[in-house]
C-alpha cells in the first residue's frame, strides 16, 4: 500500500555523469538508488529524519566546498553528483576505519564488505588507539546495551523521543569522543522512562541493541541467522493491527520485528507485540 | 506531555535556586505542593525548552554541581524529559554532575599561556583559552554561592607558591589596549575613555548618533549603507553582512531573530572581550541598529560563562538602557521596539558556531545543525534569524556615521612585549603590526587565526582577508599569537589537538573520531619520527576537511598541516 500524495515537479539529476529523474524533495540518496548506485549508510534510517553523523554517505556535489551526507542533502536541479570519486572514497575509507578502529563492528551488517571494497585498514591507528570499549549493560531481561558497539548514530535516541514514541528514555550525554547514549544520570532502564516497546532495538544499525534472546544466543554461539525463518503476521493484542515479523530458530521465536513499510507500525512496536510472545 | 522523574527531590537550596529564576510553583505538577486544585487541572503539555540553560547555571552557579533532584526539579518545571536535560547539562564542561568544592579554579594551559611556559594546572583543572591572554598565564575562579563570585589571575607567575588564593582586582581594561586614547581609533576609540557603566559617558562620546542616524535612513537604508561599506564579517568566515540582513530582512516568515556570538572562544582571542568590556553601549547600540534594519523584536546576546567583567558590563548597559528608552517597547520615541536578552554560555567553545548557539540558546545540546537551510531561512527557534559577531555589530556604528572604519581588531600574545588587542587598517603587512607589539626573542612563526588558522613565517604578508587568503592562511578572528624559537612546537600542535578534541561536540565520526586519532599520531610523532604517521595525519585530516559536518571539525588540522609543511615540524 503507498500513501496517496500530492503530485510532485521532477528535477533532473546527475549521477556520475549518468541522467537521472526524481521527485522535487527528494534526497541525493534517492537520486543514488535511483541511478543504481550503492552508497553506504549507517546512521540512515528509512523510517527516521536523518541526522546525517556517520559520513559513510557523503559524495561530491559539483561547486560545494566540502563533501555532502547523500542521505540528508536534498536534490537539485542540475545537480551534479559524484559518487565514486576519490575524494568521496577517501573520505569513506577513513570514516570507516575511525569507526572500526574505536567501536566493535562486528555484528554490523556490511561492515566486513564495505572496509574491503573501500581498503580500510583500522589497525593502523595502532594497538594504544581509544576505544569506546566497555562491558555490555544488562539491567533487564527484554534487550541489552552494548555501546563498545555504538556508533553514536542517534537513531534510538530518535525512535524513543519526539520521533516516534515520546518516551524520552534516552539521549545522548557527554560530549565529545566520550558521549554516550545515556538514561539521566545513567541510572539502570529500570529506574528510567522506558517503557520497553524496543523501537530502539528496531533500529539500531550495529548490534549495539539487541533482544536479551539474541544476546544470550550470540554468546552461547547457538544464534544462527541462516536457520531461522520470518514469518509475518498480525498481532492478536488489540485492535490496532500492528505487523509482526516472527524470527524462528528451532521452532522458537528468538525476535520480533516489524516490517518499516507498514503504514500501521513503521516497524514499532509495543511492549506487548515486541517480547509478550511468550504464550505461543 | 506524560514524563517520568523519578524520586529525587531537590534540596531546599536548590529549589531556592531555580525558583529565584522561574518564579514559584504553580501547581503540583511543576512540583509544588500538592492541592485540591491540581486534579482539575492537567500538567502543562508544552516545554518551557529554552529556560534550561539558565535554570542549569542557577543552580551550578549557587551550589556548585547539579544533583539528580535539582535535575528533576528543573524538568518538573520546565516539563522536560530527565534524560534529555541530563544530555543538555553533561555537554558543558562548566557544569558538574557531581559533587565538588563551590570554588573551582580553571588554569588556563591553552596556546597562549602554553607559550607562556603554563606545563599543567596544578592544583586547578585544566581549561581552554579563557580569551585573557594578554595576561597569559592567567587562571579564572568560579566561586558558587549567592551571589556566584568569579575572580580572574593574569600574568601571575606559576611557581608562586600561593597565586590563586589571594583575591585581586583585575586591571583597567585599557591595559588590554596599547593603543588606547591613541589617534586612528575608531573601533576601541572609546575603550579606557569612557566609563563603561555610564549611559552619560558613551553618549556624550558620540553614542547613539548611529542609531538616530539608522531611524533617519529607514531599514533598506540601513541594510544599504552596510553593504556598500563592504562589511564582512569578523567571527571568521568573512561573510558579508549586507547580504546576509537583506536576506533576513526580505524573509516572510515571523518573528525574525537576531543573535549576537558574543562566544568568543577560540584561542588567542579576546577582542570581543574587551570591546564588551570597555564599551558594552554600543554593542547594545549596534544590536539595535541591526535588529531595526532586519526586522526583529528580540536579540540573544550569547556570551561565554568564563567571561565575568564583560557580563557584568553587558547587564548594567542593557539594564540602563531599558530604564532610559534605549531598549523597549519604543526605543527613542520612533515606535521600534526591540529588547535584548542576555544568555550565558557554560564552557563550549562549538557554540560559538551559528547553529550550534541556536541549539544552546532553545535549551538543546549545542550541536551545530545541517545547511542547508541557513540560519537566514530558518534559524533560532526555526525562524529567519540573523547572527553576527561582536566585532561585525559594532562596526556598524561608524559605517553609518562617517561611511566605515575598514579597520580590524587583532589579538596579539605570545612572545611580544606589548600584548593586546590592536586595531590598524585592514591590509597591513603582519610586520607592522608586531612593530608595535615588539616581539622577543626571535621569532618562528606567527599563528594567524588560532587553533583553526595557521602558521605563517612571512611578516610581508597582508592582513586582510584576501591577503592572508593569498598566503595559504586566514584573518579568522584575528589571533596573531608570535612563538619564538624557545617554543616546544611539538607541544603546541598536541595542544591545538587536545583543544579540538575536548571541543568536539561529538556529533559527527570524522570530527568525534578524527580529532582523537591526530591527538594520538601527535603524541607519537613527538617521541619518534614516522613517515606512517604523517601520512596518517594527513588522510584524517582531509577527512575532517571534506567530511565534517561544521567548521570545527573541518578546520581542526589547518593548524597541523601548515606546521608540518611550513614550519617542518618531525622532520
Amino acid at each position: 500500500m503507498i500513501p496517496l500524495q500530492p503530485p510532485r515537479r521532477l528535477i533532473d539529476v546527475e549521477v556520475d555523469g549518468e541522467a537521472v529523474r526524481v521527485p522535487e524533495g527528494s534526497t541525493v540518496l534517492d537520486a543514488c538508488r535511483t541511478a543504481g548506485k550503492d552508497i553506504p549508510t549507517l546512521c540512515y534510517g528509512d523510517t527516521l529524519t536523518p541526522k546525517n553523523a556517520c559520513r559513510v554517505c557523503v559524495v561530491e556535489v559539483e561547486g560545494s566546498r566540502t563533501l555532502a551526507p547523500a542521505c540528508s542533502r536534498k536534490a537539485e536541479a542540475g545537480m551534479v553528483v559524484g559518487t565514486d570519486t576519490a575524494r568521496a572514497r577517501h573520505s569513506r575509507k577513513v570514516v570507516l576505519e575511525l569507526l572500526a578502529s574505536s567501536t566493535d563492528l562486528s555484528t554490523t551488517p556490511m561492515a566486513k564488505e564495505w572496509m574491503a571494497d573501500y581498503g580500510a585498514d583500522p589497525a593502523r591507528f595502532g594497538e594504544e588507539a581509544a576505544t569506546v570499549a566497555q562491558p555490555p549493560k544488562v539491567d533487564n531481561d527484554l534487550y541489552v546495551r552494548d555501546y563498545g558497539k555504538c556508533i553514536l548514530c542517534y537513531k534510538c535516541v530518535d525512535a524513543c523521543g519526539e520521533q516516534w514514541q515520546n518516551s524520552f528514555a534516552i539521549s545522548v550525554a557527554g560530549r565529545g569522543f566520550d558521549a554516550t547514549i545515556s538514561t539521566e544520570f545513567d541510572v539502570a532502564l529500570t529506574d528510567s522512562a522506558c517503557v520497553y516497546c524496543g523501537n530502539c532495538v528496531e533500529v539500531c544499525p550495529t548490534g549495539a541493541l539487541s533482544f536479551k534472546t539474541e544476546f544470550d544466543m550470540r554468546a552461547e554461539g547457538t544464534w544462527d541467522e541462516s536457520e531461522q525463518t520470518t514469518t509475518t503476521t498480525i498481532c492478536s493484542y488489540c485492535g490496532v493491527g500492528c505487523n509482526l515479523t516472527l524470527h524462528v530458530q528451532d521452532n522458537k521465536i528468538v525476535k520480533v520485528t516489524s516490517p518499516h513499510d507498514n503504514p500501521v507500525t513503521h516497524g514499532n512496536l509495543c511492549i506487548k507485540g515486541r517480547f509478550g510472545y511468550g504464550y505461543v | 506531555m506524560d514524563l517520568h522523574f523519578g524520586d529525587a527531590e531537590p534540596t531546599a537550596e536548590e529549589r531556592a535556586a531555580v525558583d529565584a529564576l522561574l518564579g514559584p510553583p504553580v501547581t503540583a505538577w511543576e512540583g509544588g505542593d500538592r492541592t485540591e486544585a491540581d486534579l482539575r487541572s492537567a500538567a502543562r503539555a508544552e516545554q518551557a525548552r529554552d529556560r534550561l540553560l539558565p535554570a542549569l547555571h542557577a543552580v551550578n552557579d549557587r551550589v556548585g554541581w547539579i544533583s539528580e533532584g535539582a535535575l528533576a526539579y528543573i524538568c518538573r518545571r520546565l516539563t522536560i524529559p530527565p534524560a534529555e536535560a541530563y544530555g543538555v547539562a553533561s555537554f558543558y564542561s562548566l557544569f558538574s554532575m557531581e559533587p565538588r568544592p563551590a570554588r573551582v579554579l580553571h588554569v588556563c594551559t591553552d596556546l597562549a599561556c602554553l607559550a607562556k611556559g603554563v606545563r599543567d594546572a596544578g592544583e586547578g583543572v585544566a581549561s581552554p583559552c579563557l580569551g585573557l591572554c594578554e595576561r597569559a598565564p592567567a587562571a579564572l575562579a568560579l566561586e558558587a554561592g549567592l551571589p556566584p563570585k568569579a575572580t580572574v589571575y593574569g600574568g601571575s607567575p606559576a611557581a608562586d607558591a600561593t597565586p590563586y588564593t589571594v583575591e585581586r582586582p583585575e586591571p583597567p581594561v585599557a591595559d588590554a589596549v596599547p593603543q588606547a586614547g591613541g589617534q586612528g581609533l575608531v573601533l576601541l576609540r572609546r575603550v579606557g575613555v569612557v566609563d563603561p557603566a555610564s549611559l552619560d559617558d558613551y553618549r556624550a562620546n558620540g553614542g547613539y548618533q548611529a542609531l538616530r542616524r539608522a531611524f533617519e535612513l529607514g531599514p533598506a537604508g540601513v541594510i544599504r549603507e552596510v553593504t556598500e561599506a563592504g562589511l564582512v564579517g569578523r567571527g571568521g568566515a568573512a561573510f558579508p553582512t549586507g547580504r546576509k540582513w537583506d536576506a533576513t530582512a526580505r524573509q516572510p516568515d515571523q518573528p525574525h531573530y537576531l543573535v549576537c556570538n558574543a562566544d568568543e572562544s577560540e584561542p588567542g582571542t579576546f577582542k570581543d572581550r574587551v570591546i564588551m568590556e570597555g564599551d558594552p553601549y554600543a554593542l547594545v547600540e549596534a544590536m539595535t541598529i541591526a535588529a531595526y534594519a532586519t526586522g526583529c523584536r528580540k536579540g540573544y546576546l550569547y556570551i561565554r560563562g568564563e567571561y565575568p567583567r564583560a557580563t557584568a558590563a553587558l547587564e548594567t548597559a542593557i539594564r540602563t538602557a531599558r530604564a532610559r528608552g534605549m531598549l523597549g517597547a519604543d526605543i527613542l520615541g520612533h515606535g521600534f521596539a526591540f529588547d535584548i536578552e542576555l544568555r550565558k554560555g557554560a564552557g563550549a567553545y562549538i557554540c560559538g558556531e551559528e547553529t550550534a548557539i541556536f541549539n544552546s540558546i532553545e535549551g538543546y545540546r549545542g550541536e551545530p545543525r545541517t545547511k542547508p537551510p541557513f540560519p537566514v531561512e530558518k534559524g533560532l527557534f526555526g525562524k529567519p534569524t540573523v547572527v553576527n559577531n561582536v566585532e561585525t555589530l559594532v562596526n556598524v556604528l561608524p559605517i553609518l556615521l562617517t561611511g566605515g572604519s575598514d579597520t580590524k581588531l587583532f589579538c596579539v600574545s605570545g612572545s611580544v612585549g606589548r600584548p593586546g588587542v590592536y586595531e590598524l587598517p585592514l591590509g597591513t603587512p603582519l610586520r607592522e603590526l608586531l612593530d608595535l607589539a615588539r616581539p622577543a626573542g626571535r621569532l618562528k612563526a606567527v599563528l594567524l587565526g588560532g587553533a583553526a588558522g595557521s602558521f605563517v613565517t612571512d611578516l610581508d604578508v597582508p592582513l586582510s582577508f584576501e591577503g592572508t587568503r593569498a598566503a595559504g592562511a586566514t584573518l579568522g578572528s584575528g589571533v596573531v599569537m608570535v612563538l619564538d624559537e624557545e617554543v616546544d612546537l611539538p607541544a603546541f600542535l598536541v595542544r591545538i589537538a587536545a583543544f579540538f578534541r575536548d571541543e568536539s561536540c561529538g556529533q559527527c565520526v570524522p570530527c568525534r573520531v578524527g580529532t582523537v586519532r591526530q591527538e594520538e599520531a601527535l603524541h607519537r610523532l613527538g617521541r619518534r619520527r614516522s613517515d606512517e604517521d604523517l601520512v596518517l595525519l594527513r588522510e584524517v585530516g582531509q577527512t575532517m576537511r571534506d567530511a565534517s559536518i561544521c567548521g570545527l571539525g573541518q578546520t581542526a588540522w589547518n593548524a597541523v598541516e601548515s606546521a608540518i609543511d611550513r614550519l617542518g615540524a618531525f622532520k
